[in-house]
């Protein structure tokens, strides 16, 4: 197996809120524990609300008000030692950033300067970890890295507005990738592409990944996004992981009553069977319901689910899965 | 064979940019359909492609360039519009934006019911309410008093629909109905539909750009690229057999919730979506695996091919120096 690249252990992290004197704590990751590997896509999948870009923003250690650590560790696996991720001070923070780890975010189609062409905001970063090179030889570099990437070399030259969608999307991707990471965490790098262009992007990442021999956490809803590019999948719900295993297992041999579901809503070509949504309404955040958080909507719940969130049981190896109808049999 | 809506040669010209560079986009070029009764038609395409253009257009809130819009035998005018919104209905994109945050979503019923006069006393507004409530799998009562906050996307997109069925409409426009609904809540939107079609005979034109639902729920289905329709035909020929190179390009490009089924070929993207506006002869031909000579001055006509009908020169049985059909 390969080596752990990052570890989290019980993260919990909330939104802390005060709305006229009133205190609201939205439980947005609340007791993850998972492991991430050396050269894998490890996919996050869940409905929106249920707390994936809170956890990636823990993942990275990017606690901003009212996000709040609550309890839990985050451990990065560097050179083989483990380094406790959130007890770093900011300058090493910063030093891990971009060079160990980086971050794709959500809307990543405004995170280029638009008064500034693209060249700029390469040499932005190059200047502030790569020391001793005069610009040009910088702007070498971020030339050479845009061709490798199979990126036509005009969007240097070019504003951000002047680029498509699609384009601004892998510029930044290739600008999350240019000091070699060893981690890269995507948050819906394709929600709001079209299909073709959500093709092109999802190939850049993997193209990447299979170069750098190094890890993406990608998050999407999208199970067909899943499917095409992610080697294991975590299923969020309410916070919580709750299932984990090979993108095989997951669609192959769903486990949670809530994967499943998930899987067999998927419309499929060749196929006009009825397919049916997740029954009842995503949980609330701020009040979760008791014990396991998908038991008022779950066909099969019993009395211990409403009471005892369950651990996870592994039936299959590799296949990690909180439900106490597994931990029974 | 009845038709319920016929849209016949509708092009809307958009002019961008100023006095000096002006650049005249043909947002929808000579589009041709019609909807029957009882059916879900699909129009499929990319963002920018123009499928929301003429959405618009057969709702009334954009004038076509040229063409027309024929609802049972009549044309939309101005005159006709009270009769025409009572039997075409919307459901936007949005449904976050569909409610104003501060009103009761129940408001939204009794001003439908007021304006179309669909009931004298509140006792029969309320039952009117719920009865249509009940034809999407909710109740008055879940609603009474309730802010949009208070619902899941997938609820309020029915709510939406719900509302639109008030005034017993023929059609309903469904403009991306499920592209902001989660996946795990899509398929109550999506089966809603079906639902109406088969129990009340309404006709939907939904409008996407998820081909997986399209399959799934509709009847026929138009395929749209940068104005022009390039294939329209029954969903199990278009999407499973599909002759347009375009099309095709599409279906593979969908990414299937089948880890076996993985992309082998890499594509390439390039051109910016106005220059492939401005074309000459077939919008694709820049991107086209199959291009010909003749593709790249004319664009092809409508051919059709065992029920499908295709707008592609490898089908107008052309050589590479032929004219056009």
């Amino acid at each position: 197996m390969n080596r752990t690249v990052l570890r989290a252990e019980q993260l919990q992290a909330f939104y802390i809120l005060d709305m006229f004197g009133t205190r609201r704590v939205v439980k947005a990751v609340n007791g993850v524990t998972l492991e991430v590997r050396e050269n894998e896509v490890y996919g996050i999948a869940g409905e929106s609300g249920c707390g994936k870009t809170t956890l990636l923003r823990a993942l990275y250690g990017a606690f901003d008000p009212p996000l709040r650590l609550i309890g839990g560790k985050v451990y990065y696996g560097i050179e083989g030692k483990e380094v406790d991720a959130l007890s770093l001070t900011a300058e090493e923070k910063k030093r891990l950033r971009w060079e160990y780890i980086s971050y794709v975010p959500q809307a990543s189609m405004s995170v280029l300067n638009p008064v500034v062409k693209v060249k700029e905001t390469y040499r932005d970063f190059l200047e502030s970890h790569v020391r001793g090179k005069t610009r040009d030889e910088i702007f070498e570099m971020a030339k050479e890295h845009i061709a490798a990437l199979g990126l036509p070399l005009t969007v240097l030259e070019a504003y951000p507005h002047q680029l498509s969608g699609g384009m601004r999307q892998r510029v930044t991707i290739a600008l999350a990738a240019l000091l070699k990471p060893r981690i890269i965490i995507a948050d819906e790098p394709t929600t709001a592409l079209d299909v073709v262009v959500q093709r092109g992007v999802i190939q850049l990442l993997k193209s990447i990944q299979e170069n750098l021999g190094n890890t993406i956490i990608l998050v999407t809803h999208d199970m067909g996004v899943q499917a095409s590019i992610a080697d294991r999948i975590g299923i969020m719900y309410a916070g919580k992981i709750i299932e984990e295993a090979t993108v095989e297992e997951i669609f192959g041999n769903p486990l949670h009553p809530y994967t499943r579901y998930l899987i067999n809503s998927l419309p499929r070509f060749g196929d006009k069977g009825m397919r049916e949504s997740v029954p009842g309404s995503p949980p609330s955040l701020v009040n979760p319901p008791p014990g396991c958080a998908f038991h008022p909507r779950c066909p099969y719940a019993h009395s211990i689910c409403q009471e005892q969130m369950p651990d996870f049981f592994e039936p299959v190896e590799q296949h990690k899965v909180a439900c106490w109808r597994m931990g029974e049999g | 064979m009845e038709k319920l809506l016929e849209v016949e040669h509708l092009t809307k010209v958009f002019t961008l940019g100023s006095l000096l560079s002006r650049i005249r986009i043909r947002a929808v070029d000579d589009v041709s359909f019609d909807i029957r009764p009882a059916e879900i038609f699909t129009l499929a395409g990319e963002s920018g492609c123009g499928k929301t253009t003429i959405a618009r257009i057969i709702l009334g809130f954009e004038e076509p360039t040229s063409g027309t819009i024929i609802y049972s035998g009549k044309r939309g005018t101005k005159n006709e519009k009270v009769w025409f919104t009572e039997n075409v209905q919307a459901i936007f994109q949005d449904p976050f934006g569909t409610f104003n945050p501060l009103r009761t979503v129940e408001r939204y019923f009794f001003e439908t019911v007021r304006n179309y006069r669909l009931a004298r006393t509140r006792a029969e507004a309320i039952r009117l309410i719920d009865e249509k409530l009940r034809a999407v799998g909710l109740s008055y009562e879940e609603l009474a008093g309730k802010y949009p906050n208070e619902f899941s996307g997938g609820q309020l997109q029915r709510i939406s629909i719900a509302r639109a069925l008030l005034t017993d409409p023929k059609l309903l426009v469904a403009d991306e109905p499920v592209s902001m609904v989660d996946a795990s809540l899509r398929m109550s939107v999506v089966n809603l539909f079906k639902k109406l079609k088969d129990e009340m005979g309404v006709s939907v034109l939904y409008i996407t750009h998820d081909l997986a639902t399209a399959y799934y729920v509709g009847d026929r289905i138009a395929i749209m690229f940068r104005g022009n329709i390039v294939e329209m035909g029954p969903v199990e020929k278009v999407l499973m057999e599909p002759l347009h190179p375009y099309t095709r390009l599409l279906r593979e490009s969908i990414p299937e919730a089948d880890p076996s089924k993985r992309w082998g070929k890499r594509i390439t993207l390039t051109e910016t979506e106005y220059q492939e506006y401005l074309r000459v002869g077939c919008k694709f031909a820049g991107r086209c695996p199959d291009v010909m000579a003749i593709c790249r001055n004319d664009m092809p006509g409508y051919v059709e091919v065992d029920g499908v009908l295709v707008r592609c020169h490898k089908y107008t049985g052309e050589t590479a120096f032929g004219e056009s059909a």
